[in-house]
């Protein structure tokens, strides 16, 4: 018996993660060969930093998408932690009840905005748990609750102005690796370990696979879901951290359509939107490629409008050849 | 065996046989349905009634033998045909669709068309007001199925058979939804069905039904037709001789067993479930198992098997209630973690949609609510789940090329092995076993009821529950009957036939 006897192994997905791979270094070698500037170390990095927010986003979504639901909300929710950080950090709080005037240090207002984004991901899982309404409505309702909310604490306005200590978190670099990209190492090595080594990890899986089986082996579900939902949230609010951090500025229509190249990510590196199949590193990958052709686009001066067309075909290609290897299998 | 009528017969089946791939469900069975008459259809689950109802109406095309309609051979290719030649079938599963009217529902595919092609709904409308009259149902026929009560859906169902003009109409367990005034309906129906020549096969567990409204009596059996005849000939004891027969083969002998304390007592379980198959309601429920004692639960379908044991279980904490004591502590079981902590195990009856995670491994499947109960904690501790593993491969003779190999890839009976290891590691003290040989061979079998045998002797109380009668009778020490909601008889193996139980297991109305 090997010693891996207990990792998460699912047939397909570890050709589905080699099969991105390989899309990712042939685009990367023709893009190399083509351009000028694509294989530079200044460019590499910059195509991490780029990625490094959509990441986060896919790594929650990947966890409510093995629990067989969805996000919708994630831009939605990015912005409104963003710019609650961005308002705090600038302006403080006013609580008139108690008379009061709260300022915040950097690390008190990224503490409050990942937690408003947490608890906004919170609701998303009452509402799948307790009120029993599908994830796509729920978090779709939440996409324009959230929207609504950072208008309002915006005024519309751009928050911006917000110091060099906390803007250090977007353009900073530590030990030679941008900032963005040491914070989404950190969030995709400790989603690993939860999706491979906890027992919540197993459950998730075991949810997404057949809910029923799950329950009857005593698995709390409703629990499982509201756990994944906030991380959700979570993952989203990080992600707004790096957005404001980066830009220096919390804008009130951030993170706008960011739920889509999000599904795109995870869909491209092979997680399945029914549930149980799929993995953190799928998601990275599914990312980078979607990074990587963005980025050789722009360099190779492809219109924007033609940007978009070729993005759509990439996924459509993606899934397909997923569907394809599936069918032949069974 | 009694002689049928001299009537011609309508439909008759000859000399038909049937496999899915393995044994024959059907043996050389010859069935026939008269004009004017209702032959009513009995027998135990898996008996082979609904397969040849399904060959008469044209659901299954592949089978052995002649189908004679008006005494000319046929053979259907799909049901529409049969529907097109005067045979339609209610099947026990409702067949409607909901969001769509009753008048559309019963007219399906065959909507009557103005001269531009669209739905001509004048027409549609009387037509169905015709039916809806017939059956005394006053919702209009705009009334949407989905608004409509199980029982009503049920005419509509039965509305839509009629429209075909259907001469022969078969009904597979067409009350099991409806109340008594509405079975009062059906019958009147059925009655005037056949003052104008219609012919009727009625299949149905309760007897007092079959005595009030059939002309003819079909006993079925393991495939064959075993006894038939006038209504007025049999009496209960007759129909329930023929469902059971005679011989008890023994394939596996259970050894007397020394029984210790009590493990497992429940007193005055009650569970109400509302569903759109039918309300379960189970009431007054109480026994007790003692450690090594095999304690087997009988029922026909729709009993309430199945929801009694996930009940206890804590699967319906908020629709159940009743008292649980376990080793003689009463235990409060609100959820299925804490029905497993406080020493429970359930093997559930459908393997592949309540007990696998089809996607996962071998080893996976088979800690996963050890993990929940046994092993604290955040992390899944992997070399306690390989040993846990390794130790029930072995034990179990499960056959598997490596622990971490899909749970698809290996047989039914392999499959079921590790559901049944999932639950041993969860080190229980009472096992809930819902159908434990449920469609796996013959070998797997006997490994399976070896296994029981050891738990018990190990110690564990066991709570069988089986459909099959020699299943039970094998395996148990002592045998409960579910029948109208609760227990109709509780009785020890050196009392139990056969017959009494099947007269416990068939319900009154």
């Amino acid at each position: 018996m090997n010693n891996n006897s207990l990792s998460i192994s699912i047939p397909g997905i570890s050709w589905q993660k080699f099969q991105s791979l390989i899309a990712i270094l042939l685009l990367s070698a023709l893009l190399a060969m083509l351009t000028d500037n694509f294989l530079t170390t200044e460019n590499l990095w910059n195509v991490l930093r780029q990625i490094s927010v959509n990441v986060c986003i896919s790594v929650g979504l990947t966890l409510v998408i093995l629990t067989a639901g969805i996000d919708l909300s994630v831009g939605s929710v990015l912005a409104f932690g963003g710019a609650v950080t961005a308002g705090l950090l600038k302006n403080g709080v006013e609580v008139p009840a108690f008379n009061l005037f709260l300022e915040f240090t950097v690390m008190g207002a990224i503490i409050a905005g990942l937690s408003v984004s947490t608890f906004l991901g919170w609701i998303n899982g009452i509402a799948v748990t307790k009120l029993r309404i599908p994830s796509f409505i729920a978090t779709l309702a939440m996409l324009t609750m959230a929207r609504g909310l950072t208008m309002l604490w915006t005024g519309g306005f751009p928050i911006t102005g917000l110091g060099d200590s906390f803007t250090f978190i977007g353009t900073g670099w530590l030990l030679g690796m941008p900032m963005p990209v040491w914070i989404t190492a950190v969030v995709v090595g400790l989603a690993m370990i939860l999706t491979n080594k906890t027992k919540l990890g197993r459950y998730i899986y075991a949810i997404g696979d057949n809910e029923e089986a799950a329950y009857l082996s005593g698995i709390n579900v409703k629990r499982v879901k509201m756990i994944v939902y906030s991380l959700g949230g979570l993952l989203a609010g990080v992600g707004g951290l790096i957005v404001t951090a980066r830009l220096d500025s919390a804008q009130p229509n951030a993170g706008f359509g960011y739920e889509l190249d999000a599904i795109a990510a995870v869909v491209i590196g092979g997680t399945s939107l029914y549930g149980g199949r799929g993995t953190i590193m799928g998601a990275v990958l599914g990312a980078l490629l979607i990074g990587v052709l963005n980025n050789g686009l722009v360099l190779l001066n492809v219109s924007p409008f033609w940007q978009q067309v070729i993005k759509g075909l990439v996924i459509l290609i993606a899934v397909g050849l997923d569907r394809f290897q599936a069918e032949g299998t069974e | 065996m009694g002689k049928g009528t001299q009537e011609t017969p309508i439909l008759e089946a000859k000399h038909i046989s049937k496999s899915f791939a393995g044994p024959l469900v059907l043996k050389d069975v010859n069935f026939s349905v008269y004009p004017g008459k209702v032959t009513a259809l009995i027998g135990e689950n898996g008996a082979g009634k609904s397969t040849l109802m399904k060959i008469l109406s044209g659901v299954y095309t592949d089978y052995e033998g002649q189908v004679v309609l008006r005494g000319d051979p046929v053979r259907f290719d799909n049901p529409r045909q049969a529907q097109e030649a005067g045979i339609s079938i209610i099947l026990q599963e409702l067949n409607v669709l909901p969001n769509l009217t009753i008048a559309e529902n019963i007219f399906l595919g065959r909507e009557p068309e103005t001269a531009y092609g669209t739905v001509d709904k004048q027409q549609l409308r009387k037509d169905s007001k015709r039916y809806l009259e017939m059956l005394k149902m006053e919702a209009t026929p705009e009334t949407k199925v989905s608004s409509l009560k199980v029982a009503q859906q049920q005419l509509v169902e039965i509305a839509g058979a009629l429209s075909y003009d259907a001469k022969i109409l078969i009904m597979d367990e067409p009350t099991s939804a409806l109340s008594d005034t509405e079975v009062e309906i059906l019958f009147d129906i059925i009655r005037e069905y056949k003052k104008q020549g219609g012919a009727v096969v009625y299949i149905s567990h309760k007897l007092e039904e079959l005595f009030e409204i059939s002309d003819e009596i079909v006993v079925m059996r393991d495939g064959e037709i075993v006894d038939t005849g006038h209504t007025e000939s049999f009496d209960r004891n007759r129909i329930v001789k023929g469902m059971v027969g005679r011989e008890a083969r023994k394939v596996f002998i259970r050894k007397k067993a020394d029984y210790g304390e009590e493990v497992f007592r429940v007193s005055d379980f009650e569970l109400f479930l509302k569903r759109e198959t039918g309300d379960c309601n189970l009431h007054d429920i109480s026994f007790s198992v003692r450690r090594g004692e095999i304690v087997g639960i009988f029922g026909l379908m729709g009993a309430g098997r199945t929801e009694l044991l996930e009940g206890l279980f804590g699967a319906f904490p908020k629709q159940s209630k009743g008292t649980i004591f376990i080793e003689g502590q009463q235990v409060a079981i609100r959820s299925v973690e804490q029905a497993i902590r406080a020493g429970m195990a359930l093997v559930p009856e459908d393997r592949k949609t309540q007990g696998l995670f089809l996607g996962m491994s071998v080893s996976q499947n088979l800690t996963l609510a050890a993990l929940v109960s046994r092993f604290p904690g955040v992390m899944a501790p992997e070399a306690r789940e390989r040993e846990l593993v390794t130790d029930y491969i072995n034990k179990l003779n499960i056959d598997t090329p490596s622990p971490t190999k899909p749970i698809n890839q290996l047989s039914g009976g392999n499959q079921q092995k590790v559901v049944i290891s999932k639950w041993l590691a969860t080190q229980p003290n009472i096992l809930f076993l819902d159908e434990p040989t449920r469609g796996i061979d013959v070998n797997a079998k006997r490994e399976v009821y070896e296994l029981i045998n050891q738990l018990a002797e190990a110690g564990k109380g066991i709570l069988l529950v089986s459909s099959e009668l020699p299943e039970i009778l094998t395996l148990s020490d002592r045998i409960l009957v579910l029948a109208n909601g609760t227990i109709t008889a509780d009785m020890d193996r050196e009392e139990a036939t056969k017959e009494k139980i099947m007269h416990a297991a068939i319900p009154n109305r």
